[in-house]
């Protein structure tokens, strides 16, 4: 059964901002389904929608079964929220932040620990402070065990890494995958495109359209250019170089290392390359084909669509 | 010659030790990438660096003036962009530049001259007229970047200017730095992408107000004996 389905959904903000178009998809029940793509790709957007707080100007949306619109007070029962912003209440302490959402939600805390123990013990023994001073890894945990403390059917987390450094988005993830052992079908957003391999399935989002779901398997199979690696001795004129290479392809910085994504024969065009690099005097490491991540994939997809 | 030679710098704040004693040197053109967990005191030391705040203790002389005693004459040398939009969203284009440019005391016809400049090298000339809040995020953290060196400063502080930008545009960015830093300018730049460390001359990784390591991406994997900064991170980092 399908946890939640959504059939071309649009939103126009001021009747001039296309925020969402025609927005399809369909996420299983007991999926870890993540929604990737830059800010302004209309993520927020969903959410508002999804989460029955901003109406569409169209589209059918159903929820467990019901009809998010219609139904809205129900929807509001089985499905749990972390917002973009910070949205708890900074001058309560932790542990009545938690009381106040079980309260609102009629929800008892107790019969519903063994759900957000392994988060609530992180956060435990500061139960007495503010919650507005506790470190941005802390408040996302508040929020969570929040977000969670009704036993929500659906979670719906908005940006909870974005700003968040690489050892705390770790944990994060971690947190995310004894969720979902829990039956509980979460729909995550972010911007970092290597997070998107930890989800069941994915959505590339941006400028308010959906530009594939798939795996994150599947999506880097559909890669449609050879794609190869390598080392430069200066990044910089090895890229502006590139801007007179007579191939057909897209390149770009990857960390320490170039990719260029070629869209030619490549018994003919490596010879040509090679000795393109040598004609430029850029002087490069061994050159390897590799398989493309899901930020090439995005890259490629983004630099498609634009040439369309 | 040395942009940025900070020298057993310290804020407390009461009992909290935000910043403990960092010393590090930055070098005139070098792009130095801040790094560090979230809480690590990197922000507190950006504001010590470009003047806002004080040290407790210890010294920086960042582009030949002391943060201590001379922190008017740092702020006209030193540009800065911070991780949150710092534009007017009800400006136009031209007027942010204008504005930011008539604070540092641009003369109003080399000021107007400047803007042209810098908006054709961005190619957003036919923008100039358009309010900010009507363009996409991407050109928005370009512009801002354009803004912060309108002025010409020797040094840029770059707080983690590419928070949820697309890949496209993060490299664009990128680009832009590696420009800039190519014609003298200083880029200290915080992010969260472990990728951009890799674009960085050298690195430092702050952790609970220390500096644990410093040097070039290379010198740090080679260090700690792994193939990517995200993995030297975790490993200095460990909660």
């Amino acid at each position: 059964m399908n946890a939640l389905s959504v059939q071309k959904v649009s939103k126009v903000y001021n009747k001039t901002v296309q925020a969402l178009q025609d927005i399809t998809l369909e996420i299983r029940e007991g999926e870890l389904f993540g929604l990737v793509g830059p800010d302004g790709a209309g993520k927020s957007t969903l959410f508002n929608i999804l989460t029955t707080l901003l109406l569409p100007d169209g589209g059918d949306i159903q929820i467990l079964g019901m009809d998010l619109i219609d139904d809205y007070k129900a929807v509001r029962q089985v499905i749990g929220y972390l917002p973009g912003t910070f949205s708890l209440y900074p001058d309560l302490s932790v542990k009545e932040n938690l009381d106040f959402f079980a309260v609102m939600y009629k929800s008892d805390i107790e019969a519903n620990m063994d759900l957000i123990r392994p988060i609530w013990r992180q956060i435990e023994p500061f139960s007495k402070r503010k919650a507005g001073k506790l470190s941005g890894g802390m408040k996302q945990k508040l929020a969570l065990c929040c977000a969670l403390i009704h036993r929500p059917r659906i979670l719906f987390l908005d940006e909870p890494t974005t700003g968040v450094d690489p050892v705390s988005r770790k944990e994060f993830w971690e947190i995310l995958q004894t969720i979902r052992t829990q039956g509980i079908t979460v729909l995550v957003s972010t911007p970092y495109m290597d997070e998107a391999t930890l989800c069941d399935r994915i959505a590339l989002i941006q400028n308010g359209k959906i530009l594939g779901i798939d795996t994150p398997d599947a999506i880097m199979k559909q890669f449609r250019g050879s794609l190869y690696t390598f080392r430069s001795a200066d990044i910089f004129s090895l890229l502006n170089a590139m801007k007179q290479c007579p191939l057909r392809c897209n390149y770009y910085p990857y960390g320490e290392h170039c990719h260029i994504a070629f869209y030619e024969d490549m018994e003919k065009a490596m010879p040509q390359f090679l000795q393109f690099l040598e004609e430029q005097h850029q002087e490069h490491g061994e050159i390897k084909a590799i398989q493309p991540s899901i930020e090439d994939c995005f890259i490629e997809i983004v630099k498609m669509n634009s040439h369309e | 010659m040395n942009s940025i030679e900070v020298d057993h710098l310290t804020k407390k704040f009461g009992d909290f030790t935000a910043v403990n004693e960092i010393s590090f040197q930055v070098k005139e053109g070098e792009i130095f990438g801040f790094l560090g967990a979230n809480g690590a005191g990197k922000t507190t030391a950006i504001k010590m660096m470009s003047g806002l705040l004080q040290p407790t203790s210890g010294t920086a002389i960042v582009a030949g003036y002391d943060v201590v005693t001379q922190p008017k004459l740092i702020k006209r040398n030193i540009g800065y962009m911070s991780q949150r939009f710092s534009l007017y969203n009800d400006l136009t284009v031209f007027e942010n530049m204008q504005l930011f440019g008539t604070i540092y005391k641009i003369p109003r016809k080399e000021l107007k001259k400047r803007i042209m400049d810098s908006l054709a090298a961005l190619d957003m000339t036919k923008q100039a007229n358009l309010l900010v809040h009507s363009i996409p995020l991407g050109w928005k953290q370009k512009l801002a970047f354009a803004t912060a060196i309108l002025h010409k400063p020797k040094i840029v502080f770059l707080d983690e200017p590419t928070s949820g930008v697309d890949p496209i545009v993060r490299r664009e960015f990128w680009n832009l730095i590696y420009e800039t830093a190519s014609t003298g300018v200083t880029i200290l730049v915080t992010t969260h992408y472990m990728d951009e460390a890799e674009y960085c001359h050298r690195i430092s990784i702050m952790a609970d107000g220390n500096i644990r390591l410093l040097g070039t991406p290379e010198e740090l994997k080679q260090q700690v004996g792994v193939n990517t900064i995200n993995d030297v991170f975790v490993e200095y980092v460990k909660h």
